[in-house]
C-alpha cells in the first residue's frame, strides 16, 4: 500500500496547479491556501516516507501497472528519500512566505501554478526511476522556472529570463543528446536497466561521450562555474521566494541530484569523471567566492555565494569516498535552508525599505529585528561558525578531503570559507549594523507570514546539526549517502523490489 | 554515416547560431535549429532501411520494423521545445516593448 505514496508526490503540486489556475482566478485568497496545503501536505508525506523507508528499503511503484523495464517506474531509494524532504520541506515554507510577500505583485494566482508546477517538475525529476521521464520533468520544472524568472516583467527581469532559458534550453538539448547516446547503446530508458546493460562492457568510447554531454548538460543547470554565467542574473531577478526556491533546491534537484544519480548509478563513475567533479567543484567554490566578495546588490552576492557553495557540494560528492559523500549531501540539505533563508530576509529587506544596494541600507537591526537576528544565524550557518549547521558539513567535507590526501583542496575550501565569513560580515555590517540611515525611519518589520518562514528556517539552521545524531543519521543522512555508494548495485535492488 | 555527420553539421548550425547571432529573434531560431536536429538524431537510431510501423493485427506478420519508442519520445520532446520556443518567444516581444531592440548588445542593465 505504501506505493501508492509515490506518484503522489507529483499528482499533488500538478493537480493543485490546475484547480489554481481554474479557481483561483475567481475567488481572491484560494490560491494561497490551496497551494501552502498541498505544499503541507507535501512536506508531511515526504517526512512521513522517511519512516516508511526505513522499515521497507527501497520501493518501485509501477505507472499504469506495465512492469519495468518495459513501463515506467518511480524509484524510492535513500537519496530520493532525502532529497524529497529537502525540496518539499523548502517548498512549504517558501509558500507560506509567498502568501504576504507576493502582494505586491499582481496575478498572484498565475505565480501559485507556476511555482506548484517548478515543484511538481523537481519532485519528479528526484522520483523517476526513468531517464526520458527525468528529462521530461526536469523541462517542467527549467520552463516553471524561465516563467517566474520574468514575472516581474520589468527590463531586468526579461533581460535574465531570457539570458536563462537561453542557456537553460542548450543545457537540455545537451542531456536529451546524451539520452539519445545512451539509448542507442542500451535500448532501454530504465536507469536500472540501463546501468545493467553499460556493466556489461561495449561501448565506453561513447559512455565517456555521454558523460561530457551529461556534465555540460547537468552542470549547466546546476551553475558549476564553466557554465555558471546565468545565475548571477537569473536568481537575483525573480521575486524572492523564486530567488530561495532557485538557489534553494532548483539548482540541486536538476543538478546535483540529477549528476550524482546518473553518474553513480547508471553509468559508473570512474577516476575520470570524478576528477573532472572535483575540479569543477572546487573551480565553482573559488570563482564564486571571489565574484561574491565584490557585491553590492544583496542579492546578487548571494547568488555568487550559492555559485560557490555549490561547489563544496560537488567537491564532497567528487571525492567518491563515503566521508565525502556524506559531506557534500549533508552539505546540499544545509545549503537549501540556509540559502533560502538568506534570500528570504533580503526579499524582506527588499519588501520594508524597497532596495536591494547593501550602501542604501545601515542600522536595519532596530527596525526589523527578526529579519536581521534570522539573517545573523543564517550568515553564521553559511560561514561556517559553530554550532551552526554549516559548521559541521564544511568540517566534514574538509576532513574528507583530507582523508583522501586532496590537501591543496582542503586548504581552498578552508580559504574560502574564511571569505566567505569576511562577505557575510560585509552584509551583516552594512544592511543590519551600522547607523540607521534618515530615508529609513519610517519602515516596519514585515508582516506575521514571513516571518514565521524565517524563524522556522532559523531553526532548522540551529537544529540541522542533530542530523548527525546516531538514530537520526542512518534513517536520513545515511541512507541517501548509502545509495550514491551502492553505485551499479543500484540496479539489482530495484530489479529486485520490481519482483 | 553521412545521415548522422549532416545532423552533426545541423546542430552545430544551431550552436553557432546562438553562440555568434546578436539578434533575439536569430538566437531563438538558432535554438529550434538545435532541438529538431536533436529529435532528427533520435529519430535516425530507431531508424531501419524499409522498416514498417510495427502495428500489431493477426492477419499479418512484420518482420522488418523501426523501433517505435524513439518516435513516441520525440513527440514529447517536440511539444517541449514548442513550450520553449513559444516562452522565449513571448520574453523576447516583452524585451522588444522595453528596450525597443532585438539587439543583444543593447540590452545590457545587468551586470557583474
Amino acid at each position: 500500500m505504501t506505493r501508492i505514496l509515490l506518484p503522489l508526490f507529483v499528482v499533488i503540486p500538478l493537480g493543485a496547479a490546475f484547480l489554481n489556475s481554474l479557481i483561483g482566478k475567481r475567488i481572491k485568497g484560494f490560491s494561497d491556501v490551496l497551494s501552502a496545503i498541498a505544499t503541507c501536505a507535501l512536506a508531511c508525506i515526504s517526512i512521513y516516507s522517511v519512516f516508511i523507508f526505513k522499515d521497507t528499503g527501497l520501493i518501485v511503484y509501477k505507472v499504469g501497472g506495465w512492469i519495468p523495464p518495459m513501463g515506467i517506474a518511480m524509484v524510492m531509494d535513500g537519496l530520493t528519500v532525502f532529497m524529497l524532504v529537502t525540496v518539499n520541506l523548502v517548498a512549504f515554507l517558501i509558500s507560506i512566505y509567498s502568501i504576504s510577500y507576493m502582494e505586491k505583485y499582481t496575478e498572484k494566482w498565475i505565480f501559485y501554478c507556476l511555482f506548484l508546477l517548478m515543484v511538481a517538475g523537481m519532485n519528479g525529476v528526484i522520483i523517476s526511476g526513468d531517464l526520458f521521464n527525468l528529462y521530461v520533468f526536469l523541462e517542467i520544472a527549467a520552463i516553471a522556472s524561465y516563467a517566474l524568472v520574468a514575472f516581474g516583467t520589468e527590463h531586468e527581469e526579461l533581460e535574465a529570463a531570457f539570458k536563462y532559458a537561453v542557456m537553460g534550453t542548450v543545457a537540455s538539448s545537451f542531456i536529451l543528446l546524451g539520452i539519445a547516446f545512451l539509448y542507442s547503446v542500451t535500448s532501454t530508458l530504465n536507469m536500472a536497466d540501463m546501468s545493467l546493460e553499460i556493466a556489461k562492457g561495449g561501448s565506453p568510447r561513447i559512455i565517456m561521450l555521454v558523460s561530457v554531454f551529461f556534465l555540460m548538460g547537468f552542470g549547466l543547470k546546476s551553475a558549476l562555474v564553466p557554465f555558471h554565467a546565468w545565475l548571477p542574473d537569473a536568481h537575483p531577478s525573480a521575486p524572492a521566494p523564486i530567488s530561495a526556491m532557485l538557489s534553494g533546491v532548483l539548482i540541486k534537484s536538476l543538478g546535483i541530484y540529477a549528476i550524482a544519480r546518473v553518474f553513480f548509478n547508471v553509468l559508473g563513475t570512474s577516476p575520470q569523471v570524478l576528477s573532472a567533479l572535483m575540479i569543477l567543484g572546487v573551480l565553482s567554490l573559488i570563482i564564486g567566492g571571489c565574484l561574491a566578495l565584490g557585491q553590492w546588490d544583496f542579492k546578487r552576492l548571494l547568488a555568487y555565494s550559492s555559485i560557490s557553495q555549490i561547489g563544496y557540494v560537488m567537491l564532497g560528492i567528487g571525492l567518491g569516498t563515503p566521508l565525502g559523500i556524506m559531506g557534500g549531501l549533508f552539505h546540499l540539505f544545509n545549503h537549501s535552508i540556509f540559502k533560502s533563508l538568506l534570500f528570504l530576509n533580503s526579499g524582506a529587506v527588499e519588501y520594508a525599505t524597497g532596495t536591494r544596494d547593501l550602501q542604501k541600507m545601515g542600522g536595519l537591526r532596530e527596525k526589523m529585528p527578526v529579519t536581521s537576528s534570522t539573517s545573523l544565524i543564517g550568515s553564521m550557518s553559511i560561514a561556517g561558525i559553530p554550532p551552526f549547521n554549516g559548521f559541521w558539513s564544511k568540517l566534514i567535507i574538509i576532513a574528507a578531503c583530507v582523508q583522501a590526501h586532496h590537501f591543496a583542496y582542503a586548504v581552498w575550501a578552508v580559504l574560502i570559507s574564511l571569505l566567505t565569513l569576511a562577505y557575510f560580515m560585509k552584509v551583516q555590517r552594512y544592511a543590519f549594523f551600522g547607523e540607521l540611515k534618515e530615508r529609513l525611519s519610517h519602515i516596519k518589520e514585515c508582516p506575521f507570514f514571513m516571518k514565521f518562514s524565517m524563524i522556522s528556517l532559523a531553526v532548522l539552521c540551529l537544529a540541522g546539526g542533530l542530523l548527525l545524531l546516531p538514530g537520526v543519521f542512518d534513517s536520513f543522512l545515511g541512507a541517501a549517502s548509502d545509495a550514491v555508494l551502492a553505485g551499479k548495485d543500484y540496479a539489482n535492488v530495484v530489479f529486485v523490489a520490481i519482483r | 554515416m553521412t545521415v548522422y555527420f549532416l545532423c552533426l553539421v545541423l546542430f552545430c548550425i544551431g550552436l553557432y547560431c546562438i553562440v555568434r547571432k546578436r539578434n533575439l529573434i536569430k538566437i531563438i531560431i538558432g535554438i529550434a535549429i538545435m532541438e529538431y536536429s536533436v529529435n532528427l538524431f533520435f529519430i535516425l537510431i530507431g531508424y531501419k532501411i524499409g522498416g514498417r510501423a510495427p502495428i500489431h493485427s493477426s492477419d499479418q506478420t512484420i518482420l522488418n520494423m523501426v523501433d517505435p519508442l524513439p518516435q513516441a519520445l520525440v513527440l514529447t520532446a517536440i511539444v517541449i521545445g514548442l513550450a520553449v520556443t513559444a516562452l522565449i518567444a513571448a520574453i523576447a516581444i516583452r524585451v522588444y516593448e522595453k528596450y525597443g531592440t532585438f539587439d543583444i548588445t543593447k540590452i545590457r542593465k545587468l551586470k557583474g
